[in-house]
């Protein structure tokens, strides 16, 4: 083996007897691979170093555990200050993945770990690619999620290579694949497991195979005249989720494969007004409140294997299956078997939903220990309280568990409504008590919150949010107050809601106007499915004092409770509400529905509930579905103010 | 070299649910894992410090043959403790808790989970040797118009008969006797009547149901499916059984005359049972408190065609090892794979020239059925094999606590012709 002169920072280079050359990328300081612009213009001179001296192939791949490529370097979007600045980011990929595609070699990329993106475009610009079967390989070009598209040959070469609709499935969506189904998509030429992925990127790129082409039908539907007919399809789709106004980039993806066939240098105006849009400079911001977020935890060493979770209701229940679905070994208590059975049965089809393989689902059952008589807390690293609403029961619960504990434990409850003030003072170290706070449906909302009471272990509170990192959701770290911050905001929104709904606006009118606003769902709907009686307490305790909206207490003095009683502000079947159609939205009643979010959410980072207004932002995207193309809420009135 | 009793720490059963047809709601190693994990969950130590676990079964399926490794690993002991299986038909649940002895006395481990399980419901259907032989043809096949031919072939009356895995489990694979026809020898050995197996058999069931009414069934540990449907109890009794009702049904080995019928015999049963066994000084480190221990074990064997008087061959010689008359233990339990065998047992015991012959010795007398079985036993609860042996030697020394006594000894039959024995002490 030997290595070429080049002077390279992120790229090397080794070239075997045979004239097979490896091509490793390891960006220097980082953990995961981007292709940021020093990383291109290093394989151009790669690529100028390999027409000088040709392999016999060329096979590109990682030097991260991480991944393989994560995509573009995200942090160059921010920087884009001018339309050449953006036009120049597309060219650079395009033309240089061009090259890759055109050089006389054979080229290969061996994918093991996430290849995302720009990514997936290196590699699809290669002429094999082999997909190592492990859990962590995902390709997919989420572009869409940021905002933007695919510029640098994805648009072009995904449908080339598995045909149209996959791939305006994949692009519209931003979903990805796991290495099997890439395989069975024909993405990759190759599913290989990781024992035999050198000697197969070996095999293959030395094979003289031709590369991998959409064949037949699907071929077809690339091409005039069916191409008009999937493009209308799938514009028809993309309406059903996502209004061009807030999300103008699907549908730019449309018009530059139906149009330019993927080079989005032929339509510049294109990339100016998708690269300059604020949606995409919002969901840039969002990825990196992503971020920012995932970071909360991360300096600790706190490694939790064992959670104890009490209280097999709705809430602590499906915790407790989720943390067995993310590798935990989790004992879930409550009063008798038959109050936890109704848990493991939801648990069981969670896993079986989640979990492809039939026998990593029955160890994530396995690990999801009923436990009536509370013996798991002496084992846990994390024990965590759901049970119901009751101070004096939780207090008299921490006072009887706190000597059991292991002492390194933490110790958590996942209360909404109690301060955590009352519920400590049970305890012989109150410090330890933290919240950490889950959102319902547990296995579809990303954001807990970790509460800090006044005086709180900082330890403990850095251990929770490790915690909370380890099973893949993001901690948010809030100051003990009525409501933390998601349900403090929540609360005046939806009470805003109701007293448009007493003022004589229907019920799905209200929904509407937020749907238009670009709100996941209504807030009249949101109601129902929290349950009306939780609302209207929740109102009590975080509206101040101000009367509950005469419709709620109406409906909760007839036992209407929303969607678990079947009939709320809307009557649910099979858990879906009949809504009348919409009458026409008044003018401005979005903007007087989410100015009592907004001031509240101002208001909590002023009394410092949540340390800044980014997080406040960050807390209320993740934690209720806000218009994530806003940016945020108090973005979105920075925005509107500027 | 005198035997080192060693503890039993705890133990943990799960209800035996009877077969009814068809495939029942859980896999052998789902019984065992629910059973050992609830038990694990409440001791000291963590499933990774256990040295290892071996798990008793005789029919593990295709795809868990090695059952105790895949226990194990289920229970999250980690790929570090080695995990085995064992097989000595009805005793293989008792022979993981001798193997584990074993260990533990030579000191290569101190502290093991072992115990047994069988899901009898799921026994497969096997294809005869003419359908197999047919298959084999047909991979060698290699046109489409060979197959054709051959697949005319095929006798749908061979692929319609399966061979019934239970079936072959329970005949002799040397005397090519059926287990109940080989308790039907016993019966006819010592004279045992249809009526005196039936009123056996009523009893079990009515001691069963009165355990159960005073909490004596502590060991039973629920358990819960993924439809969130739980099986709390066994589900095999029959509190309102009595002789007048059994006596209605037919023989069912020797047809029509014979005497052992489904109702004198035990149930066909999935179960899991496990115990913890620990050496002393593993009982100081993680301050156990054990149940008690085990002083004495014993195999033995006879003629196959007589297996069921297997107890009296295996338990004598630990009787006389300890310097014991037949009714110095406080409490027996002798496994119900048959009324009839658990009362040729005691015929024997007492039949001067049975002993004479068979053990060389006067006879024993005659055993207090007061003390035998008081909480009743696999006629009422079903024999899932692999688990009845540790099954027992749990469940006595339970009843041996609840009744502050200390000695017992648990024994059992096994098909093939051999007897193993335990005698245990329970701790005050």
């Amino acid at each position: 083996m030997k290595r070429e002169n080049l002077m390279l920072t992120h790229w090397q280079i080794q070239r075997d007897a045979d004239g097979l050359a490896w091509l490793t990328l390891d960006k220097a300081g980082a953990a995961a691979n981007a292709l940021s612009a020093e990383v291109l213009s290093e394989l151009a001179q790669v690529l100028d170093e390999l027409d000088v001296r040709p392999p016999k192939g060329l096979v590109i791949r990682s030097g991260k555990a991480a991944g393989f490529i994560a995509g573009a370097d995200i942090e160059e979007f921010t920087r884009l200050d001018s339309p050449e600045k953006g036009r120049e980011l597309v060219a650079r990929g395009w033309n240089l993945f061009n090259r890759l595609a055109a050089v006389g070699y054979p080229t290969l990329a061996l994918i093991r770990g996430h290849c995302l993106g720009g990514g997936l475009e290196l590699a699809l610009a290669c002429r094999y690619r082999i997909a190592v079967d492990e859990p962590g390989t995902r390709l997919g070009l989420p572009e869409v999620m940021l905002g933007i598209f695919p510029g640098w040959g994805g648009m072009k070469r995904l449908p080339e290579v598995i045909g149209a609709p996959a791939a305006l499935d994949l692009m519209l969506t931003g979903k990805t694949v796991d290495a099997r189904k890439a395989r069975s998509l024909g993405l990759a030429d190759l599913c290989a497991a990781p024992r035999v992925m050198e000697a197969s990127a070996r095999g293959l790129v030395l094979s003289g195979q031709a590369p991998r082409r959409a064949q037949g039908l699907q071929a077809a539907l690339g091409a005039w005249p069916l191409k008009g007919l999937v493009a209308a399809k799938a514009r028809k789709q993309v309406a059903a989720k996502a209004r061009p106004e807030h999300y103008p980039a699907p549908y730019a993806i449309i018009d530059l494969w139906t149009r330019h066939g993927g080079n989005a240098l032929a339509a510049p105006e294109t990339i100016d007004r998708i690269m300059a849009s604020p949606t995409a400079r919002n969901l840039v911001r969002v990825f990196f409140l992503q971020e920012r977020l995932k970071g909360f935890g991360k300096e600790c060493d706190f490694k939790a294997r064992r959670v104890h979770v009490i209280g097999a209701g709705i809430m602590g229940g499906d915790i407790a299956a989720w943390c067995a679905l993310r590798g935990m070994t989790v004992t879930l208590q409550d009063q008798s078997l038959e109050r936890i059975a109704p848990a493991l049965e939801r648990a069981n089809k969670l896993f079986g939903r989640r979990i492809k393989d039939r026998l990593q689902a029955r160890s994530a059952f396995d690990r999801l220990i009923p436990d009536p008589q509370g013996q798991g807390a002496a084992h846990a690293d994390v024990v965590i309280e759901a049970i119901f609403e009751d101070a004096a029961a939780k207090q008299a619960l921490f006072r009887a568990l706190e000597p059991r504990l292991k002492p390194g434990a933490v110790l958590a409850t996942n209360t909404s409504s109690l301060k955590l003030e009352d519920l400590r003072t049970a305890l012989e170290r109150p410090e330890r008590l933290v919240g950490i706070h889950f959102f319902n449906p547990v296995a579809m909302m990303p954001l807990v919150e970790v509460v800090a009471a006044e005086g709180a272990d900082p330890l403990a509170l850095e251990q929770a949010c490790a915690f909370v990192r380890s099973i893949d959701k993001l901690p948010l770290p809030v100051k003990s107050a009525p409501g933390f911050l998601v349900n403090a905001v929540l609360a005046p929104y939806l009470l805003e809601a109701m007293r448009c709904v007493d003022e004589g606006v229907a019920p799905a009118t209200v929904d509407e106007a937020m749907l238009a606003f670009g709100m996941p769902m209504g807030p009249i709907e949101l109601a129902d499915t929290v349950g009306l009686d939780i609302a209207l307490a929740a109102g009590k305790q975080l509206a101040g004092g101000a009367e509950a909206p005469r419709c709620l207490a109406e409906r909760v003095g007839r036992g209407d409770l929303g969607r678990k009683s079947g009939q709320g502000f809307y009557a649910w079947a099979a858990g879906k509400p009949s809504k009348a159609a919409p009458g026409p939205v008044p003018a401005g009643l979005a903007a007087r529905l989410v100015q009592p979010l907004i001031d509240r959410a101002q208001q909590l980072v002023a009394d410092q509930v949540v340390a800044d207004a980014d997080l406040a932002d960050a807390g209320v995207i993740f934690g209720t579905g806000f218009a994530p193309f806003t940016g945020g809420p108090l973005n979105d009135r920075k925005q509107q103010q500027r | 070299m005198a035997f080192q009793p060693i503890y039993v720490i705890d133990g943990a059963r799960t209800p035996f649910l009877k077969a009814r047809g068809g495939p029942g709601p859980f896999a052998a190693s789902d019984l065992a894992v629910q059973a050992g994990r609830a038990l694990l969950l409440r001791q000291p130590f963590l499933p990774e410090d256990l040295d290892e676990v071996i798990v008793g079964c005789a029919a593990p399926s295709p795809d868990e043959t090695n059952i105790g490794r895949v226990v194990a690993l289920r229970l999250g002991c980690g790929p570090k403790v080695p995990g085995w299986t064992v097989m000595r038909n009805c005793a293989s649940g008792m022979q993981a808790l001798d193997s584990a002895i074993a260990n533990i006395q030579s000191g290569r481990s101190s502290l093991v989970l072992a115990g047994g399980v069988d899901a009898l419901s799921r026994a497969p259907l096997l294809y005869s040797d003419a359908m197999v032989r047919w298959f084999a043809a047909m991979m060698s096949m290699k046109t489409a118009g060979q197959k054709a031919r051959h697949f005319l072939k095929l006798r749908p009356a061979a692929l319609l008969t399966p061979v019934i895995g239970l079936l072959k489990g329970l005949t002799d694979p040397v005397v090519g006797l059926g287990m109940g026809q080989t308790a039907e020898n016993i019966a006819w050995r010592f004279g045992i009547d249809r009526a005196a197996m039936d009123a056996f058999a009523s009893r079990s069931h009515r001691r069963v149901a009165a355990a159960k009414e005073a909490g004596s069934l502590g060991e039973i540990v629920p358990l819960v499916d993924g439809e969130g449907k739980i099986y709390a109890e066994d589900d095999g009794v029959r509190p309102d059984s009595t002789p007048a009702g059994l006596a209605k049904l037919k023989p069912v080995f020797d047809k029509p005359y014979g005497r052992v019928t489904a109702g004198n015999s035990s149930q066909v049963t999935d179960g899991a049972a496990f115990l913890l066994l620990a050496s002393e000084a593993a009982v100081e480190k993680w301050r156990l408190e054990p149940l008690g221990r085990i002083a004495d074990t014993q195999w033995a064997g006879l003629d196959p065609a007589q297996m069921g008087l297997g107890p009296v061959h295996s338990a004598t010689p630990i009787l006389q090892r300890h310097g014991l008359a037949l009714n110095d233990p406080d409490l027996w339990e002798i496994n119900e794979a048959f009324s009839a065998q658990v009362q040729g047992c005691i015929a024997a015991w007492n039949d001067e020239a049975w002993c004479r012959e068979e053990l060389g010795t006067a006879p024993w007398g005659r055993l207090d059925e007061e003390k035998l079985n008081v909480d009743g036993g696999a006629i009422a609860l079903g024999h899932p094999v692999g688990a009845s042996g540790a099954r027992i030697v749990l469940h006595l020394l339970h009843a041996l606590r609840a009744r502050g006594k200390r000695r017992g000894i648990a024994t059992i039959c096994i098909g093939g012709g051999q007897g193993g024995a335990v005698l245990v002490e329970a701790a005050a």
